[in-house]
């Protein structure tokens, strides 16, 4: 699914992730550990390049994306991205925040479509369906998934009036209206009061057992223990130690997973 | 006291037989018209340029091209910020029109030069409007794959607008005030349609008085605009349910 080779990242003089390595498989999950500051932030917005890496390669669906002239924002709405802060639209209510990006994808594929059309290459006929029916059908799919959460009814509220388990499920939903190809999670339930880390995580685990390929930095050891298929753990930038959950708790190799895993838990 | 006042009733008589026998009120009526004309579409042209302004200001600038426009427009906002509108007004419609051959009513002038006098201040307003927005807001459409400047049109600037409202409808109101230059190229505003009155009969008094009513009546109605739009726009925020 996702390829990492050698990627380094520095910020000025400051090196902050120091020739990574990874591969993320399809429908695997990857919980990603470490303390605070060592990098972990700064890796996940590498894979979707939100932060561009300073050199090595990041291969999505057979293109490299730490290649300036791929067109990243085609390989970012198939890559989901869930924030601490969930950086819902302000401006916007629930059901818009979650509609806004598809329609915004729809209406560009039409216009490509059409071009396309236009001067007798190929095209992709579902494309060129009238944009009342497939905003009709992007508004089903949203209403849908809305559901899942059981947020239903906070369809015409703004991201103002909820609460901070509530925004949080509502960004998931946004990001899965895309049809994602993997998620990524920075940290989810860390800006939430207690009593709301529990329903985010409720629907991070029926994401994954839906099959969904994600990879999340979180300090929930809980849900790394329960959900992970393999567990990263990064300091000071680099991959220190990586296995299955039982490997990475209850038989920690490196003196710096130990010290960490002393703190956590 | 008596005989003044009497003097002042006779100096309205004066004014309402100009305004309404004279054609005054035509002449009021075509330089309120165009003061508004010159304000209102000013301020749209003014809110479009200001706006393209502060993107390229705000835009991430290791390329070269954001580079290149952010010195353009170093330099527009320093001319038109850095000279009065009067010199701009005269330099365009004296000097840049005849040397490009093409003619141009002086309304139509004052239009486009209160459009790029206002885009230069507005794009200050601008920017620090869309600082003002929460840095989450434009990764969070990034992420989802939309466009920098998608992200700004749909979600950055609609947010910095609400923030800067007060702003904005203050410098509405300084253009509007501003127009009172526009007769140096020949226009009719408000001002010279008082003028006309004032000199067609030889009393200014009460012209002029009537004129700044006016102004402030319309300045008060503005105001009266802003607030209902600001409230109207913070359905968004905490509190205030949207029924
Ligand atoms: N945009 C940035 N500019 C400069 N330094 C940054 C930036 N983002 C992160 N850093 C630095 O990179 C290091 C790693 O940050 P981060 O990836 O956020 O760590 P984590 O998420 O593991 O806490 C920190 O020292 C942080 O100060
Ligand atoms: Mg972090």
């Amino acid at each position: 699914m996702i390829k990492v080779s050698n990627l380094c990242k520095s910020f000025g003089e400051l090196q902050v992730l120091k020739d990574i390595s990874i591969t993320i498989n399809k429908g695997e999950k990857v919980v990603v550990l470490g303390p605070s500051g060592s990098g972990k932030s700064t890796f996940l917005r590498c894979l979707n390049c939100m932060e561009d890496p300073t050199s090595g390669s990041i291969i999505f669906h057979g293109e490299d994306l730490a290649d300036m002239s791929v067109d990243i924002n085609v390989h970012r709405q198939k890559i989901g991205m869930v924030f601490q802060h969930f950086n819902l639209f302000n401006n916007k209510t629930v059901i818009e925040n979650i509609m806004l990006a598809p329609i915004y994808v729809a209406k560009q594929r039409a216009r490509k479509a059409k071009r396309n059309k236009f001067f007798g290459k190929p095209y992709d006929e579902s494309d060129l369906i009238p944009f009342a029916e497939k905003k009709e059908e992007i508004r089903q799919r949203a209403e849908y998934l809305l559901k899942q959460v059981n947020l239903e009814s906070k369809a015409d509220n703004y991201p103002a009036q909820l609460s901070g388990g509530q925004k949080q499920r509502v960004a998931i939903v946004r990001a899965l209206c895309m049809n994602p190809d993997v998620m990524l999670f920075d940290e989810p339930t860390s800006a939430l009061d207690p009593e709301m880390v529990g329903e985010v995580l409720e629907v991070m685990k029926k994401l994954a057992l839906d099959g969904m390929t994600m990879v999340v930095v979180t300090h929930e050891m809980g849900f790394a223990r329960e959900v992970a298929d393999r567990i990263v753990f990064i300091d000071e930038g680099r991959i220190i130690e990586e296995g299955s959950p039982e490997e990475i708790f209850n038989d920690p190799k490196s003196e710096r997973l130990k010290t960490f895993l002393a703190k956590v838990l | 006291m008596g005989n003044s006042m009497g003097n002042f009733d006779k100096k309205v008589e004066v004014f309402i037989e100009e305004f309404i026998e004279h054609d005054g009120y035509k002449w009021v009526l075509e330089g309120l018209r165009n003061t508004l004309i010159i304000a209102v579409i000013g301020l749209i042209i003014g809110i479009c340029i200001g706006t393209l302004i502060a993107t390229v200001r705000v835009m991430p600038k290791y390329k070269r091209l954001p580079r290149i426009l952010n010195s353009v427009c170093n330099v527009y906002v320093g001319f038109f910020r850095g000279t009065p509108i009067v010199v701009q007004l005269l330099l365009f419609y004296y000097v840049m029109l005849p040397l490009i051959g093409v003619k141009m009513t002086s309304v139509a002038v004052a239009v486009i030069v209160f459009g790029l006098n206002s885009g230069a201040y507005i794009s200050e307003i601008m920017r620090a409007g869309i600082l003002s927005v929460d840095s989450g807001q434009m990764e969070g459409g990034r992420a989802m794959g939309l466009s920098f400047s998608a992200t700004m049109m749909m979600i950055v600037v609609p947010q910095a607008i609400k923030n800067i409202l007060p702003t904005l409808g203050n410098e509405f109101i300084v253009l509007i005030k501003e127009t009172s230059v526009v007769s140096f190229v020949g226009a009719t505003d408000l001002y010279v349609a008082f003028n006309y009155m004032g000199s067609n009969s030889y009393e200014f008094m009460v012209p002029y008085l009537v004129m700044a009513l006016i102004y402030i009546v319309l300045v008060f109605f503005i105001s009266m605009l802003i607030k209902i739009m600001e409230r109207s726009l913070r359905k968004g925020d905490k509190g205030i349910q949207s029924v």
